[in-house]
């Protein structure tokens, strides 16, 4: 069984250079060939960093100590190079458009066996071969512009398919992919790791999604430290997810509510597998009918109002068709749908980023009613702020008060009102005790709230934010959003271009569906992703709670659904 | 997509040739024109421009701004050559034919007429064959032509990096600067010179901290896949020397080596009928 056994980690510790305490502590661990393994835990965890040690960016391209030992096929990989160790691992990193280097796919994937000279003629067989596996042989002359996500992500698997490898590593795969991509993703992992009986380690704190199909062992970590290596089942049953910062499946929140046991006898690994006895069922029943329906918002009066809108590009894909919808004063929006679909082009039209061919946007504003076609981006930015996805791609300034202030002082205001406003932007941004730090000493998430600190000094009306959780773990994703929720309930009207279906679940008043430039579903988020038809079409995942709804015999399951997110709320705040 | 290097997909015997005895051919070319300024010889040249240029099946308006650059590039040389020197061609030439007297020291005679006339040939003979090469060159293709032609991989593999790069950052600034405007950044003319200064680097800063990052994970990714392990690589896009790949070049190295035989020959590199 010895030559089975292709990781093995034995007490091993890592402390980056830059850094005073150590990464990794003391771990055990023992991956066999052909296993299936998932690496969660919450930022900062350490998970991310053993995958630096698999690969062999630890020690060649990041630098620091090592204790312990770490062998791959027997061998230290201390003694390897990151070439050799790049034969038996191979990687795909989280952001598939930055480690996309070839000009087309079929280079890209091609890359690792021209780096070997590999003759033109077999790299041209073997790159289409595997273009095949991976179901991209229609798109191999596409410029990676002119491919999605999920293709991308396609073409970083087929890149390290090419040279066989025996372990493939994912870190994060579902960090930039919309819901119903993320899911085939799953699956072509599945797929792959039964056609090449390879081993595979997926790094993600999405437990839900990557539990879509089986894994073999979930291995949790918290603080630098291995808390658990069990299979999916057995850890489920225990409360160690939700100790570290785990998410834990929605519908096993939503038995644990009911008050039924989670057993491994009961396979909650996952919402197919799951089998509940009759009297279980019953009590879940029994939740539903015992837990009060939550207060509903009424509709406000709109303060957007948009009609008629169309908007094409240049290269003829028609971003905005006809779109006709009013956005109520003070609400929380969510515009979901998949990449290209137009939700992005929506925010940008409202902001005058792109000019529509026609239609109008009226904002009944602070200062009564504007066409907003009739003012510049400047002008619209006094009413409505736009914050986007990498706080790095807004910040300019060294310090956190200067970042803030710097829309105040292009518009020429006081030093004074200056001072006033931006101590109170920041203070509802809890970022006032670092008001005289240097921008680069936060972290991501506190940089996100700098930026929006930087709009909201404005005073804008309407905020419109570009997946303002993505890469976020469950803690920052919950404090974003209820910090956001806070200055919604303030008064502050927020639109959220979002993938993220928790998000719309959760905390979203409305959420708006775009497919193909056209608004195709307008509903609650409960609502919304409790319709097949509009799933599938918009490239959306199919909430788990519905699920067990179902399978429970309860016979208004969205109702069900909307009463467990606010119950869950109401328990997290 | 933002397309840098402006090829355009054609089936055509330019289009056949590889990159790297197009670059090869463009340069010796070019070599051949500057050095000469025998008239008949680049009037054949910028006929031999123009033939290739049919040979490609590129219309003229899929080039349409790099021609508009090159003719008003062309206008402003000549202008000015004749602003700071209206008798040079009298100079070279060592005879004067006036043949109208405008103002001053600026009269119009046949010498500075036929100096004028070689620097647009200069230009008609190579700038159609330079935009050949830019048209019908793939870029993929472009670097492996590169390390063909002797320069190490890893050069010709950052100039394929570059253009791959090019439209991602590109359409970052554009984001970029649009969400800065709307805080207020004004770009506009109105503002004077320090203040758009420091308006554009709201914009370049970000954009040179998004780029580290990204240089991080690319050098990364590439690493991972054994960029770097042996002392050469294969390409993909490269393609096999054929017959008129080294006819383009013997092509090229006759066009300089006629260059230099008039000069020999003539004692001088201009060709002087008065």
């Amino acid at each position: 069984m010895e030559e089975e056994i292709l990781v093995e980690f034995n007490h091993f510790g890592f402390k980056y250079n830059a850094q005073a305490e150590p990464t990794l502590y003391d771990i055990s661990l023992k991956i066999r060939k052909g296993e299936k393994i998932l690496i969660a835990g919450p930022s900062g965890c350490g998970k991310s960093t053993i995958g630096s040690c698999l690969n062999g960016l630890i020690p060649f391209s990041f630098k620091g100590e090592t204790t312990g030992s770490l062998k791959i096929k027997g061998k230290e990989t201390g003694d390897m190079s990151i070439f050799e160790l790049s034969k038996i691992v191979g990687t795909v990193l989280q952001d598939s458009d930055a480690q996309f280097v070839g000009m087309t796919a079929a280079e890209d994937i091609a890359f690792a066996l021209e780096n070997d000279c590999i003759e033109t003629p077999e790299l041209h067989e073997r790159t289409e071969r595997v273009a095949k596996t991976v179901g991209v042989s229609e798109r191999l002359t596409h410029a990676p512009g002119e491919l999605s996500g999920g293709q991308k992500q396609r073409v970083s698997i087929g890149g390290i398919m090419v040279d066989n490898v025996e372990l493939y590593l994912f870190d994060e795969p579902l960090a930039n992919l919309d819901p119903a991509t993320g899911k085939q993703a799953i699956e072509l992992i599945d797929e792959i790791k039964n056609e090449t009986g390879a081993a595979v380690v997926i790094i993600e704190h999405r437990l839900e999604d990557v539990l879509w199909r089986d894994v073999d062992r979930i291995i949790l970590m918290q603080e630098g430290r291995i808390i658990a290596d069990l299979d999916p089942d057995t850890l489920l049953s225990t409360d160690l997810l939700r100790q570290a910062g785990v998410r834990e499946p929605l519908y096993v929140t939503a038995l644990k509510y009911a008050g039924v046991g989670i057993r491994p006898e009961i396979m909650p690994h996952s919402i197919n597998s799951l089998a509940l006895a009759p009297e279980e069922t019953e009590k879940v029943r029994e939740w539903f009918e015992h837990t009060p329906e939550a207060e509903q918002k009424k509709a406000e009066w709109p303060i957007l109002s948009v009609r008629g809108l169309e908007f094409e590009y240049p290269n003829g894909v028609k971003a905005a068709d006809n779109i006709n919808t009013d956005i109520g004063k003070g609400t929380l929006i969510a515009i979901a749908g998949r990449n290209g679909a137009g939700k992005s082009t929506f925010a940008k039209l409202i902001c005058g980023f792109e000019t529509p061919q026609s239609g109008t946007i009226t904002l009944f504003g602070k200062a009564g009613k504007s066409d907003l076609a009739k003012l510049s981006i400047k002008e619209r930015a006094d009413h409505i702020g736009y914050v986007m996805q990498n706080p790095n791609q807004m910040i300019s300034q060294t310090m956190i008060f200067d970042e803030v202030a710097m829309g105040l002082r292009s518009r020429k205001a006081s030093e004074d009102e200056i001072q006033v406003k931006v101590e109170k932007a920041l203070k509802i941004c809890g970022l006032y005790p670092f008001r005289n730090w240097p921008v680069s000493a936060l972290s991501f998430g506190q940089k996100k709230r700098v930026t929006i600190a930087s709009i909201l000094v404005l005073d804008p009306e309407v905020l419109i934010l570009d997946e303002p959780t993505a890469g976020q773990d469950f803690r920052h994703y919950t404090e974003i959003m209820e910090f956001l929720k806070q200055l919604n309930a303030d008064g502050l009207t927020i639109i959220m271009i979002t993938h993220d279906m928790h998000l719309m679940l959760e905390y979203a008043t409305r959420s708006i569906v775009y497919c193909d430039g056209k608004i195709v579903g307008d509903d609650t988020g409960a609502n919304i992703l409790t319709d097949p038809e509009l799933v599938e079409k918009a490239s959306l995942k199919e909430t788990s709670l519905f699920r067990l709804a179902l399978m429970c015999g309860i016979e208004t399951p969205r109702a069900f659904v909307q009463r467990f997110i606010d119950f869950d709320r109401a328990v997290r705040s | 997509m933002i397309n840098v290097f402006n090829y355009i997909d054609k089936d055509s015997p330019v289009h056949a040739l590889t990159g790297a005895s197009k670059c090869a051919c463009m340069i010796l070319w070019s070599v051949a024109a500057m050095m000469t300024f025998c008239t008949p010889y680049l009037i054949l040249l910028t006929a031999f421009a123009l033939l290739a240029f049919k040979l490609s099946k590129i219309k003229l308006k899929e080039v349409r701004v790099l021609l508009l650059f090159t003719l008003v590039f062309l206008f402003l040389n000549n202008v000015l050559i004749y602003l700071f020197s209206p008798e040079h061609g009298v100079e070279l030439y060592s005879s004067r034919h006036e043949i109208l007297h405008i103002a001053g020291r600026y009269n119009l005679t046949l010498e500075q007429g036929l100096y004028h006339l070689n620097v647009i040939l200069k230009y008609t003979s190579t700038v159609p064959v330079i935009i050949l090469f830019v048209a019908t060159t793939n870029p993929s293709e472009f670097a492996a032509s590169l390390n063909k032609l002797g320069v190490s991989y890893k050069v010709s593999y950052s100039v394929a990096l570059a253009l791959r790069y090019i439209p991602d950052t590109i359409s970052e600034y554009h984001d970029i600067s649009l969400a800065q405007q709307a805080r207020g950044i004004e770009m506009s003319k109105k503002e004077s010179l320090g203040k758009r200064l420091r308006a554009m680097s709201a914009i370049l800063i970000p954009l040179i901290m998004s780029g580290m990052e990204r240089i991080d994970t690319v050098a990364n990714a590439m690493e991972l896949r054994g960029f770097g392990k042996n002392r050469k690589r294969t390409w993909y896009m490269s393609r096999p020397f054929r017959a008129g790949d080294i006819a383009v070049i013997v092509l090229g190295i006759i066009m300089v080596a006629v260059s230099l035989a008039y000069t020999a020959y003539n004692g001088s590199r201009y060709w002087n009928p008065f």
